[in-house]
């Protein structure tokens, strides 16, 4: 259903379904019609105009009647052209799946079959299948079936081998499953939609190539009648009575075309990407739509978020990922944002620089202030100067953020020169200081690498080199650590420790590790289900937790050198924030909680050591 | 004790191939020859950094890679070529990324029956008997198996994972990094459930890991390797807190642990050796605050450092 709402949301997709349905329902019909026969020839009348009393199109150069014969021929083109597409397809689909489950040998050997096959020209190929086999549609259905198997055979290749390496397949192997069994249940079933979007895209072709070989005289014999076939025959009255030629062109203009929109309009809906709404370009800047005040500047710190909140509308669900989030961090500062995946951690920092992917993510209220102007409420152009001017951030996945096809130290040079006009020689060696300081070895050669030529560790140090490239003030820097080794990980927080400490950086860390975060930050912030719970020095938090939540998270987190012991567990898991309970989200899962914490907002509390909760594991100041 | 699994001299070199018309050339050898035991009941931890080689133990452990060379022995009964069947009901293979281990087009209930049927020939009522046994033992609930893997969390996704697993009736179970994907409040459940089943299945563990903490909470013994090769075996309390391995104890040291103040553990280089032309001697040399000439000359064998310890180093940590 969901599938058929997407197909016909493409005007062009179902024009050309609407345009094949009424050809399919006419030739299904056709024998049913009070048509006159087909190859019954009438010399006397050959070559009447389309209206001509009984003849509707006309006759043809032997006076047999058109129309007839444009809905023989179109049944027997058609169904021609789809018998061919689903042989190609099985048969390529078959090659395809083999070779990119097998791999290796058997792989080399098959594609390499395959590419002869694909050098020769195309309608030669065919020729060559129907001289050998000799004249007549079903050898014309045999020709042009097999010069679309290379076609199926890659593509479908090319998504074996992707799935190949999953996981799944080598589980099905540790069940005991053949290698029969497990193309056919496990590979089969993930590739059908790519097969059936390749067939439904060639059939339109498959019908003009035999249509072709038709024309030449190599497809349907007289007297049977395809669109090909009646082409060939009007060829000599071209320009005497052109209706006998352009009567089948017109048809076969008509089902290729519809095949072909239709085509696409499948293809496109059942795209995963295009589903999940990947291909629907975000705009530059997230969208902003407060429906309360704008609260007012308290002026705290450098970079001031004010009861922030950013939501998610997809479809008919509001995902409410950060809810009325306040946080500010001054010069020098470090301060930590903790929470487990789905806490709204991430979504804040984006949220800042107007990062967030919009749509579906639109800001709802609050403010984000950096010297005390909001970046909100900025135009474009004026908040496009400060991203990564200003505030810089640091994500995850080097490899993702770094662009693969260019040397490290020409995109240092660009983020460089995106904000300031410095000259070429000038911004050479301002790449190569970065890298030094971010205690890369050897960084005058090292500009010249290539992202995939360095280690993850590396490639993080030019994130961090990017990130200050322009000497921001703040750095939002989201589980930069994450993806790396333990003993890179180390450097990398060193690196960044001396920075802040050096050049008087505010850092805002996002991360899930409470070590991590005991030895960086000055300041933490637990978030959960979208809510700062918890927030404080790093010394109250960590030895007084008041937040229940924050209390039984630590006490998951195994410490080393405790040897092997049962480790604390929450039963349950976190909210959905499209989903969020009435009163505290962290009451389905605690062991404290009364009716009272199920019911209405419960406030953040305190001064320094802030807390939202009604029972506290610890009174707070 | 019984000795559960017995490996003798493995080791992996994948071949790279010199283009169309050169033939092989060279090798990386991701997992150079090594030979240790895990007793019937054991944890043992494996850890190491990306690249260490272990992923490629692991699969050649359970039957998805051939060795290059050394053998397999489980339970006394030597494993000599790659057949999943034939180690899938004696050792099994738990996944690290709990979504992409589930076929997405397959329900629960069709993705567990495969290895009762496969590998155990059972009919159809002994295997809703079983699936509901084991989905007990898991915690998870029966209507669970009508549904399609992206429909769960990643706790529960790992948690079928490891009923997947229980179905083959196994007497090893390899859990490669079984919770690096989840969330810290989701992690120690699924840790906690991993052990009470080992009690109640009589299941001897290899846990791999790269997350020094969980592994030192959960094993009873830990391998430590670097680059393709064992570099120090010891008991879980002492291996981390009395390293013998200077890269052990880097590792211990680069650790963020509450209270320790932040500082980047001494070493000298941070790459690995290029693993198409490694260096002659000891791989971790580079990195060394203790090499010396011998360290950069010839490849350390292991040796016993006291107690149960095991170091491949000439020059280990004193006490």
């Amino acid at each position: 259903m969901k599938f058929l709402k997407l197909l016909f949301r493409n005007r062009l997709a179902a024009l050309g379904a609407v345009v094949l349905g009424l050809i399919l329902l006419i030739v299904l019909i056709t024998p049913l019609l009070p048509l006159q026969d087909p190859d019954v020839t009438n010399t006397s009348n050959r070559f009447l105009t389309p209206f001509s009393e009984g003849h509707l199109l006309g006759t043809d150069h032997l006076g047999r009647d058109l129309l007839s014969r444009l809905l023989y021929g179109t049944r027997v083109s058609l169904a021609v052209g789809i018998f061919a597409a689903l042989i190609a397809g099985t048969i390529g689909s078959a090659i395809g799946i083999v070779a990119g489950y097998f791999g290796g040998r058997t792989d080399n050997v098959i594609m390499r079959g395959v590419d002869m096959l694909m050098a020769f020209p195309y309608i030669l190929l065919a020729l060559a299948i129907v001289a050998a086999l000799g004249p007549g549609l079903f050898n014309a259905l045999i020709a042009v079936a097999a010069v679309n198997i290379p076609f199926f055979a890659r593509n479908i290749r090319g998504v074996t081998v992707s799935l190949a390496g999953r996981e799944f397949i080598d589980a099905a192997r540790l069940s005991g499953m053949g290698h029969t069994r497990i193309i056919l249940t496990e590979l089969l079933p993930n590739v059908l939609s790519t097969i059936v979007i390749a067939m439904s895209t060639t059939v339109g072709w498959m019908i003009l190539e035999t249509a072709g070989l038709s024309f030449l005289g190599l497809g349907s014999q007289p007297p049977q009648a395809d669109l090909g076939s009646m082409l060939g025959e009007a060829r000599a009255q071209l320009i005497t009575d052109p209706h006998t030629s352009i009567i089948p062109g017109i048809m076969i203009f008509l089902i290729v075309m519809s095949i072909n929109l239709l085509g696409d309009g499948v293809r496109d809906a059942l795209d995963p990407r295009l589903r999940s709404g990947a291909l629907t370009r975000p705009r530059a800047q997230t969208m902003v739509e407060r429906e309360g005040p704008v609260p007012a500047d308290d002026g705290k710190g450098l970079l001031n978020l004010q009861a922030l909140s950013t939501q998610f509308h997809v479809g008919g669900r509001v995902y409410k990922a950060v809810n009325d989030v306040s946080l500010h961090v001054k010069p020098g500062e470090c301060l930590g944002v903790i929470g487990e995946s789905g806490s709204g951690k991430s979504v804040t920092a984006l949220s800042v620089m107007g990062l967030v992917p919009s749509p579906p993510g639109v800001v709802t209220s609050g403010a984000v202030r950096y010297e005390g102007d909001d970046l909100l409420d900025m135009p474009f152009e004026k908040l496009r100067q400060r991203r990564g001017d200003k505030v810089a951030y640091i994500f995850q996945d080097p490899l993702s953020t770094l662009h693969p096809l260019y040397r490290v130290g020409d995109q240092l040079k660009e983020a460089i020169s995106v904000h300031h006009k410095v000259p070429d020689k000038e911004l050479e060696q301002r790449a190569i200081d970065l890298l030094r300081s971010v205690r890369i070895p050897n960084a005058a050669d090292r500009i010249r690498n290539y992202p995939h030529e360095m280690s993850g560790g590396m490639r993080q140090r030019v994130g961090i080199a990017m990130a200050l490239a322009n000497d921001p003030d703040v750095i939002i820097a989201d589980e930069p650590t994450t993806a790396l080794d333990v003993t890179v990980q180390a450097q990398i927080l060193s690196l960044l420790d001396d920075l802040r400490r050096e050049h008087g950086l505010a850092i805002i860390f996002i991360t899930h590790d409470f070590g991590v975060v005991a030895q960086l930050c000055d300041r933490v912030a637990v978030m959960y289900g979208g809510k700062i719970v918890e927030e404080g020095t790093t010394t109250d938090i960590l030895d007084h937790p008041a937040h229940p939540y924050t209390k039984r998270l630590m006490a998951c987190v195994p410490e080393l050198g405790a040897g092997k012991r049962e480790l604390a567990a929450i039963p349950g898991l976190p909210p959905i924030v499209s989903d969020l309970p009435p009163g505290c989200a962290f009451a389905p899962r605690c062991d404290k909680a009364t009716e009272a914490c199920r019911q209405g907002e419960i406030a953040l509390e305190g001064g320094r050591h802030a807390v939202r909760c009604i029972h506290p594991e610890e009174e707070v100041a | 004790m019984s000795v559960a699994l017995k490996v003798e001299n493995l080791a992996k070199t994948f071949a790279i191939s010199g283009g169309l018309f050169r033939g092989q050339k060279a090798g990386v050898r991701a997992v150079r020859p090594m030979s240790f035991g895990v007793e019937t009941g054991e944890t043992l931890g494996i850890v190491g950094e990306s690249g260490c080689g272990k992923s490629t133990l692991a699969r050649m452990l359970v039957g998805l890679l051939e060795p290059t060379e050394g053998t397999i022995e489980i339970e006394g009964k030597a494993l000599d070529n790659a057949d999943p069947k034939a180690f899938g009901r004696l050792i099994q293979y738990m996944f690290q990324d709990p979504v992409s281990s589930l076929n997405p087009r397959k329900t629960i209930k069709q993705i567990m029956e495969a290895p009762l049927k496969r590998l155990h020939g059972m009919n159809r009522a002994e295997r809703d008997k079983r699936i509901a046994e084991i989905f007990d033992s898991v915690n998870l609930r029966s209507e669970f198996l009508e549904r399609y893997p992206h429909e769960f969390s990643g706790g529960q996704a790992q948690r079928i994972g490891v009923a997947r697993a229980l179905a083959a009736a196994p007497r090893i179970i390899i859990l490669d990094e079984p919770v690096s994907a989840l969330d810290v409040s989701v992690q120690a459940q699924v840790l906690n459930l991993l052990r009470r089943l080992k009690d109640e299945f009589n299941l001897t563990y290899l846990f791999i890991s790269h997350d020094l903490a969980v592994v030192e909470a959960v094993s009873d013994r830990i391998v430590v390797l670097y680059f393709g090769a064992v570099v120090e075996i010891g008991k879980a309390e002492e291996v981390f807190s009395n390293p013998k391995h200077p890269y052990t104890k880097l590792l211990a040291d680069s650790a963020p642990v509450v209270g320790r103040p932040l500082k980047a553990p001494e070493q000298k280089d941070s790459e690995l050796p290029d693993p198409l032309n490694p260096p002659p001697g000891c791989a971790f040399a580079t990195r060394c605050p203790r090499a010396t000439d011998i360290c950069r000359e010839s490849d350390p064998a292991l040796e016993r450092v006291g107690g149960d310890q095991f170091a491949a180093c000439f020059h280990p940590l004193e006490d």
